[in-house]
């Protein structure tokens, strides 16, 4: 029945954009509020699917505990990129042409090292609740959605809290607005800076444990999620972490319409499309500074 | 006189490695050679908008698609003459189909070129960043178009049968190796002429700070609108005659990310202010991928074009053509008088201290 599919498509469209948050935090930070045009993070988020993927085959630990194991390690990595990108172009004042030429040959590089590594076969981790679907009347719940949605909504509550209560999270939404009034107040505008690009890093292993979750991966999945990310963080109005939600809620119904009533086929356009049309008629995003 | 000696020598070059190929009478090298010089047209059209302008464009790929695509479409187009045209002009389109190939060029930069000022009006109010993903969301809407357009084969690809032999040269890929050859010093006398004029100084202007230039009264989006419509044009100039060089084409394949980042690294690595830099980057970047891909493997030989480009950006942010600049500012300034190295700097446009 059309209103049932419908009501299964707008269920299906929320559980995918949940999942779509957790994917765009990260750029919500780099590129939202530190202004570094981080196009590699879908490359992190492929990686961190192919290390849950690993420990998954070989111990057999779910992937998201397994995200949340290797978490420091990505935060390290992040700082690392973040201090090379640092030295290399912020400080020249060189970030425009050159880090985003930067950004790209990163992403570039990670995708053909996991070509060559794991060839470009699926793959797909095993866990308990992937097969478990909670049918509620004519209403599916497939729990490999279900999951995904609530760690990744709890990743952006946590993030959010931290971003607005603590002093080092104030004083990472201020190191956009005013590095001197930050250097006042005796922090370190790079430091801070550095802090807030590894944990837009860390976030990718979660997302890329949440997304071997939902579907099988391989490593050119993640130029997909450029397009997507980028849409959700200007639709979203780049700094907000509530209004990336809405936003990623919103592009997931739309998807979710769209591979429904016309074929997935016509999918990817949706999204890309929906970030061309944002950036022609609202640039300054949904909720608009 | 500078100009002239460069279209005499560029011809001269082209003529002396085409003699040389035909004289070796390998047509690998003629088939190594067309993607280099593919290259080399590719580069340079992204650099008239990215090194000129310094508006990244990760969407090459797209713009060379839509080329080799219309040359797909006109070659499906004039497969079925019967089956797509009214009656009264079945005779006149057999008259005019099948296309050739120089046709073809033309007519696939004229699409490309369409796609880009489209893209220019979409995007270009939007600043640096911005444009860059936007050109990225612009490919892969083209490819999901593609993809769904039965016409030129959809997701299944599309065969094109090239002819075997062409009057006067024999072989049809030493014919496809001269219209590259003459494509890429077209490419490479726009970009020249392009910096030389007002046009160029007025993309400089805005690579260095539009706000500043649009305050002086440089008409930014009309220049911007400029470039993006030659350096996409171009850029489907050289997809055009891609398909019967290739013999089936499918989207992944004519989308590929090894042309975006092709099209980036090149100039990158050779330097983004200059004509020379990406003629330098193609042919450096260009030759090492073809050795690669023979001894070693196609994936590798892109993890080198990734990883130098990668280290260029960091390590010398000016491109073998800015080393080299330093290396002749030295020599100039001591002498006085014009050396060999002074005179190479003036002909290829970068002598020290201009732009």
């Amino acid at each position: 029945m059309p209103v049932e599919l419908l009501i299964n498509a707008i269920i299906a469209g929320l559980l995918l954009g949940g999942f779509y948050a957790a994917v765009t935090v990260g750029i919500s930070i780099s590129f939202g509020i530190l202004d570094i045009v981080n196009i590699a993070h879908p490359a992190f988020i492929i990686l961190g699917s192919y290390i849950a993927y690993i420990v998954n085959q070989t111990l057999g630990i779910d992937p998201i505990l397994t995200a949340i194991i290797v978490l420091p390690g990505f935060y390290a990595l992040g700082a690392a990129v973040y201090q090379v990108y640092y030295q290399s172009f912020e400080k020249r004042g060189q970030d425009a042409l050159r880090g985003l030429a930067f950004f790209f040959g990163l992403l570039f590089v990670t995708e053909v090292m996991l070509i060559l590594v794991f060839g470009v076969d699926y793959r797909y981790v095993q866990a308990a609740y992937i097969e478990y679907t909670w049918h509620y009347s004519f209403m599916d719940l497939p729990f490999r959605m279900v999951i995904p949605c609530v760690v990744s909504l709890l990743m952006v509550g946590l993030l959010q809290f931290y971003l607005s209560r603590t002093f080092t999270g104030r004083a990472i939404m201020a190191v956009s607005q005013d590095q001197l009034a930050l250097q006042l107040m005796a922090a370190d505008p790079v430091k801070i800076k550095r802090t807030a690009f590894a944990i837009s890093i860390a976030t990718a292993s979660i997302a890329g444990a949440l997304l071997i979750v939902i579907q099988p991966v391989e490593p050119s999945v993640g130029r997909e999620y450029i397009g997507r990310v980028f849409a959700i963080c200007v639709l979203g109005g780049l700094q907000s972490l509530p209004g990336t939600v809405i936003a990623a809620m919103l592009l997931g119904v739309v998807e979710s319409f769209t591979a429904t009533f016309y074929g997935p086929s016509w999918a990817p356009a949706v999204s890309f499309g929906f970030l061309l049309l944002t950036l022609a008629f609202r640039p300054a995003g949904l909720l608009g500074r | 006189m500078r100009s002239l000696y460069f279209y005499i020598s560029s011809i001269l070059v082209g003529a002396l490695f085409f003699a040389f190929a035909r004289w070796l009478g390998n047509d690998y090298l003629f088939f190594a050679g067309y993607t280099v010089l593919q290259f080399i047209v590719l580069a340079t059209a992204w650099n008239i908008l990215g090194g000129y302008c310094g508006y990244v464009n990760f969407g090459s790929a797209a713009f060379f698609a839509v080329g080799a695509y219309s040359s797909v479409a006109m070659h499906k187009l004039a497969a079925g003459i019967d089956r797509y045209f009214p009656e009264s002009l079945v005779g006149l389109a057999k008259m005019i189909l099948p296309l050739n190939v120089p046709t073809l060029i033309i007519l696939g930069g004229i699409m490309s070129g369409l796609i880009g000022l489209g893209t220019g009006y979409l995007t270009l109010r939007l600043r640096g960043a911005f444009f860059a993903i936007a050109t990225l969301a612009l490919a892969v809407v083209l490819q999901t178009l593609i993809v769904n357009w039965d016409f030129v084969g959809g997701s299944r690809g599309a065969y094109i049968i090239r002819p075997n032999e062409v009057p006067i040269l024999g072989s049809y890929i030493q014919y496809l190796f001269l219209v590259m050859l003459v494509l890429s010093v077209v490419a490479l006398a726009t970009a020249r002429i392009i910096e030389q004029s007002r046009l160029g100084y007025g993309f400089a202007t805005i690579r260095d700070d539009e706000l500043a230039a649009e305050a002086c009264g440089v008409p930014t989006l009309r220049l911007k609108l400029i470039a993006t419509t030659i350096s996409g044009a171009l850029m489907g100039m050289a997809g055009a005659p891609f398909p019967y060089y290739i013999g089936y084409l499918e989207p992944s394949s004519a989308f590929g990310l090894a042309y975006a980042v092709n099209s980036i690294a090149m100039p990158m690595i050779g330097g983004t202010t200059s004509w020379v830099g990406p003629l330098v980057g193609a042919l450096l970047l260009g030759i090492i991928q073809q050795v690669a891909t023979v001894t070693i493997s196609s994936a590798v030989n892109l993890l080198i074009v990734g990883l130098l480009l990668v280290g260029f950006v960091i390590v010398a942010p000016k491109g073998i053509i800015g080393l080299v600049q330093d290396f002749m500012r030295e020599r100039v300034s001591d002498g006085g008088r014009p050396t060999w190295r002074s005179r190479l700097a003036i002909f290829a446009n970068m002598r020290p201290g201009a732009r």
